[in-house]
């Protein structure tokens, strides 16, 4: 391994002390001269037609200064999502905006309005959609086949010839199926097929921040602070969704308040304070409450499904045949089932398998990429089942991982695809090591009155990033190396980490770096969203070679002026010194701008972004100005592993568990940064179990209405809901395809997390198991006392 | 007209220094006028815009009702007395421990914090369709849409439901009927003290109350006697998540045991009724046995005849009968 001084030391982000102080400046804390705040108008069904609106009473109401509507933003054709619609397709959906000097004025506004709804047919279950004459989400149609929506029903006589609790299997969407091997010959080969019924719920992602924002227009220039994942990406969404130049957009999110995916690229709402104060003329802060957030914000889509799956004796699993059905919600179309083909094919490798998914419209809050997207759905679904495969053969679950585990060499899924890199059996013996697996594992299904013991384990692939972003750093004639992350600095402490990378390349003091980051008129390179666990790998990957690039610049520069050849100057310490002499990096930036072309940014290199040459562009002349894209070889997959093994007490007499242990133990290439790693792992893992244990959405089946619009309804996890030492560590082994060695950690951890839950779960129970998440003490008590769950085995959103 | 939630609407608020100030505010403003203690449950309703007031008389400006006192015959807690307090007050913890066990594990620290035990065991129930501003018979209309063939009911009722099945939220109120607290009520007719198990209602008597409380009315004091001082207590709360969640069911008892025999009892179920149940029949039948599995089984058993679980909640049935075995028998460990 390469000997690094900055990467894989611990240390603070620098925007610590202003976050735990409480100075850091989120969205909502902005103020502008003459400001007002909006509150909206939202549609109080799951699908309904704006017949007539009459807002004359909101708008003469003392202190309403603007009303938006419908007409007056850009109307996206389906699936794509309008800030304000008249034809809501789920509940809460935005109507009509009202600003005004004050809240209260704006909702006393909104009270006067009268609105006329036509309801229109709505589903909430996607297999109502599926039968013949079910309600479609949207008057387009029910499905997305690929990119495009179409009509979907299957025969009468797919339900007919199952069981109200076992899933129908219908024709999947034609884009949506693969498979590889001889699937057939696979299940013949087996020792023990089984099949099981697949269910995950749908989540909001509910980030400490709500995605308000405020904005404001100056001479034609539109000013937005958000709370976003990405400030490059999120400038560019604005831009689109306004419909201004991306040049008159100036974007601030220093600070996001987290996003687990929901603000990859903002949010769709900032339309509406955007237009509004546009049309008022003064600054417009729109803040969205908790309830909002869990209509407005986004969500994970929920799965159901079916699993087939053979086992050899030796735990080596020979074929698995997957159908899942994907509860879309009402517009894009989410990535999350077909990502969960991969993630399964990928973490256990099965000799054969099929893969068939279809993904329907609901009229429900709208989904995005949830952290670990389609990978905490099918893990926390599948391992329970590879667990009773495993319980059904006697043999043990540690070892069906690590005979499935893949391994560098390893081709998966429907590519097949190559892997960059793969430490899973380190991974899984670490764990095992850690947790001591063993030990435990005979302590399974020991009785301490009421209370059983479980012992589980999950193993969670999750893609580890991308590649060609672009880097850009300037050496300043005050001496410091400055490093432009357009990444956002969602709390991961990436934005941060992976600038590490650049001051490495020129071996400079961390001391004298200032990251610069969150506000577009700084400057910002075209970065990746901080999202898909991108950022460590792709900005690990684009600093490291913009470090390289200065530096090369630097010995050139040295050369010019020292004389000599580039190649026999060296960079260290802020010194670029060889045979001629030596400049400091603040003499060397002097020099740099005295020079011009393309030492201080006159000249480019031809194949960055346009964004990143926007702003080298501006930056040119005031220091070394290094420029360059990621065109580092990138020629497999990436991905990244965790293990997570979890202990716990069932109490059969209440169906509460009390958590006693969870180990985890990733693969993520070379770690970055030992102390963001572990907050990142575990916090990660806790997510999920919080999905496996607790988190869900009710909607009333009825009238379609959300009933747990709060986090006391919704139920995300607690501090007493976890064990007060979980361990996380790492195989800390480098990728061969990242300079420094590291991959993306952010999105494997929840499904680890939720995995073991489940399997702990299902083990206490010796392999009788709700199979229906939450695995809420409800549920756990119907089993046990009368071996069926209390809502429908399909039942959805209950 | 459209419907906004989430957003306060402006009131007029009063602050007294004592409790006659307090009701003749409550009487001058009648109808209009709620009172306030912590506001957890208060500022849910003023803020949906589902309950409306032109005046909220604060009572946390009255110091007497914040007070613990050690009386002759027992201690008498102030309305007003955060929940955190009752859990740390010494006499409570030594004498009383089963309150303040039961405080304790309401909501988070900070609901303790801010919530009071007065609030507490009048907070209005937690039915989601009621709280959500649907029309229901609690809200004065003709129909519970927590009772269809299709609602959403795993937290609602399996006993002495009428028309009405939402089920009492209160941690404390099951403790204090067990520990056979009273209940002081002032108002301009002067002051009532109410048995705690005949404090709570259920929709039989009063369809839109939880409580015996009406307009005028200021709950001042928790009255605990010394009856039970000491006894062998248990309070067990079953959630879906261990912090900042309202109970499943929840139970609490007293215990007096002699020589293995169950002398007297106390045993008061919450989450499963409009009220904070009471068990008479199943108190009566345990007394006089033996403080063992198969006394505290039976009383299980008998503690859920007559339940009449709706289409989610049947599970409330075998999860109430293991909380007053355990309730009597204490959490099995081997």
């Amino acid at each position: 391994m390469a000997d690094f001084k900055l990467i894989g030391q611990s240390f603070a982000p620098q925007d610590l002390v202003a976050k735990i102080t409480g100075r850091a400046k989120y969205a909502e804390d902005f103020r502008a001269e003459g400001m007002l705040f909006t509150k909206l108008l939202s549609s109080p069904m799951p699908h309904c037609r704006v017949r007539s609106i009459d807002y004359s009473a909101a708008l003469e109401l003392e202190g309403v200064v603007a009303v938006l509507t419908p007409d007056e933003v850009p109307q996206e054709e389906h699936p794509f999502e309008p800030a304000l619609t008249n034809e809501p397709v789920y509940e809460g959906e935005p109507i009509l905006a009202v600003a005004a000097v004050d809240e209260v004025t704006a909702a006393n506004a909104i009270e006067l309005i009268r609105v006329d709804y036509e309801p229109l047919p709505f589903v909430l279950n996607p297999l109502d959609s599926l039968r013949p004459g079910g309600p479609d989400a949207n008057t387009g149609g029910n499905v997305y086949n690929g990119r495009e929506i179409t009509t979907l029903k299957w025969d009468q006589s797919v339900f007919d010839g199952v069981g109200p609790d076992q899933m129908p299997i219908g024709p999947g969407t034609e884009e949506d199926q693969w498979e590889y091997g001889d699937l057939e010959a696979g299940f013949a080969n087996a020792d023990l097929v089984i099949e099981e019924t697949l269910y995950c719920q749908s989540v909001s992602h509910h980030p400490m921040e709500p995605r308000t924002s405020m904005a404001y227009w100056q001479n034609g220039k539109l000013y937005m602070h958000g709370s976003a994942q990405s400030t490059a990406q999120a400038r560019r969404a604005i831009a689109d969704r306004v419909g201004v130049e991306l040049d008159d957009v100036f974007f601030i999110a220093e600070y996001c308040g987290g996003g687990f995916g929901s603000k990859i690229r903002g949010s769709v709402l900032e339309v509406i304070p955007a237009l509004l104060s546009r049309k008022a003329g003064r600054p417009v802060m729109m803040r969205i409450t908790r309830a909002e957030e869990t209509m407005m914000g986004r969500a994970r889509p929920g799965m159901l499904g079916h699993a087939r799956l053979g086992m050899r004796r030796d735990g080596r699993i020979t074929a698995l045949d997957l159908f899942l059905v994907q509860d879309n919600g009402p517009y894009s179309r989410q990535g999350d089932s077909s990502t969960s083909g991969d993630v399964s094919a990928l973490g256990y490798t099965p000799e054969a398998m099929r893969a068939s998914t279809v993904s329907v419209l609901t009229n429900t809050p709208p989904r995005a990429a949830q952290r670990g997207p389609g990978g905490v759905q099918i893990v926390s679904m599948l391992a329970p089942v590879v667990s009773r495969a495993a319980r059904q053969l006697g043999v043990d679950p540690l070892q069906v991982h690590l005979v499935n585990a893949p391994n560098h060499e390893t081709e998966f899924g429907r590519g097949p695809y190559p892997i960059t890199s793969a430490y899973v059996t380190e991974a899984l013996t670490q764990c095992g090591e850690l947790f001591n697996w063993s030990e435990r594992r005979q302590r399974s299904g020991q009785r301490n009155g009421s209370k059983v013991r479980g012992v589980g384990m999950a193993l969670s692939p999750y893609y580890g990033g991308t590649s060609g972003w672009d880097g850009l750093v300037v050496i300043r004639p005050d001496g410091k190396l400055y490093i432009h992350q357009g990444v956002g600095n969602l709390g991961t402490h990436s934005v941060v980490d992976t600038a590490k990378a650049a001051a490495e390349a020129l071996d400079f003091p961390w001391e004298n770096t200032e990251v610069v980051w969150g506000h577009s008129s700084r400057h910002l390179p075209h970065s990746s969203s901080q999202s898909g666990s991108q950022t460590t790998h792709a900005h690990t990957r684009a600093n490291w070679v913009v470090g390289e690039f200065a530096k090369t610049l630097l010995q050139e520069l040295a050369a010019l002026e020292l004389g000599g050849s580039s190649s026999a100057y060296q960079v260290s310490g802020g010194r670029v010194f060889g045979p001629g002499g030596s400049l400091t990096f603040a003499q060397a930036a002097e020099r740099a701008i005295a020079r011009g072309g393309k030492f201080d940014g006159h000249e480019l290199p031809e194949d960055i972004n346009d964004m990143t040459r926007t702003s080298a562009t501006a930056l040119a002349g005031q220091g070394l100005v290094a420029a360059a894209k990621d065109n580092l070889p990138h020629t497999a997959r990436t991905y990244s592993f965790v293990v997570s093994m979890i202990e716990l007490d069932l109490d059969l007499e209440t169906g509460m568990h009390e958590i006693l242990n969870v180990t985890s133990v990733a693969d993520c290439g070379t770690v970055l940064n030992p102390r963001s790693l572990i907050a990142q792992g575990n916090g990660g893992v806790i997510q999920g179990i919080g999905i496996a244990q607790s988190f869900k959405w009710a909607i009333d089946p009825t009238w379609g209405v959300h009933l747990s619009k709060r986090i006391e309804a919704t139920k995300p996890p607690t501090m007493l809901d976890i064990p007060t030492e979980l361990i996380f560590a790492a195989v800390d082994l480098p990728d061969p395809q990242n300079p420094v060695g590291s991959k993306g950690i952010g999105e494997p951890p929840v499904g680890a997390g939720a995995g073991a839950l489940v399997c702990a779960i299902e083990d206490a129970m010796g392999g009788q198991h709700p199979s229906h998440q939450p695995l809420t003490p409800d549920k756990i008590l119907s089993i046990v006392e009368n071996d069926c769950l209390p809502c429908g085995r399909l039942e959805t959103h209950v | 007209m459209a419907v906004i939630h989430d957003v306060m609407p402006a009131y007029e608020l009063f602050q007294p220094t004592d409790v006659e100030g307090a009701i003749a505010l409550l009487n001058e403003h009648g109808e209009s006028a709620r009172v306030l203690a912590g506001g957890m449950d208060t500022w849910d309703w003023l803020k949906d815009r589902t309950k409306r007031v032109t005046a909220l008389v604060d009572l946390a400006g009255i110091q007497e009702l914040r007070e613990i006192r050690a009386t002759a015959d027992g201690v008498d807690i102030g309305a007003l007395a955060p929940l955190s307090t009752v859990v740390k007050d010494p006499e409570i913890q030594q004498n009383y421990s089963v309150l303040a066990e039961a405080a304790n594990k309401v909501a988070t620290p900070q609901i303790r914090n801010q919530g009071t035990i007065g609030g507490n065991v009048s907070q209005d129930t937690r039915c989601w369709y009621y709280r959500a501003g649907w029309p229901c018979y609690r809200a004065g209309g003709n129909i519970c849409y927590a009772n269809t063939p299709a609602s959403l009911n795993r937290e609602h009722a399996i006993l002495g439901a009428d028309r009405c099945v939402a089920v009492s939220p209160s941690d404390t109120a099951p403790a204090l009927i067990a520990l056979d607290a009273r209940m002081v009520v002032q108002n301009r007719s002067g002051e009532r003290e109410i048995d705690a198990a005949t404090f709570f209602i259920g929709p039989g008597t009063d369809i839109e109350q939880m409580t015996v409380l009406r307009t005028g009315d200021v709950l001042t004091t928790i009255r605990i006697p010394n009856a039970w001082s000491g006894a062998s207590f248990y309070f067990e709360k079953v959630t879906d998540r261990k912090s900042w969640d309202f109970p499943l069911v929840n139970v609490a008892s007293a215990l007096r045991v002699e020589g293995g025999v169950i002398q007297d009892a106390r045993i008061a179920v919450g989450g499963v009724a409009a009220k904070p149940l009471r068990l008479f029949r199943v108190e009566q039948a345990i007394i006089g046995q033996p403080a063992n599995e198969e006394t505290a089984a039976a009383a299980g058993e008998l503690a859920v005849r007559g339940a009449e679980p709706l289409r989610l909640n049947g599970y409330k049935v075998p999860l109430m009968r293991n909380l007053v075995k355990r309730s009597i028998r204490g959490q099995e460990t081997v």
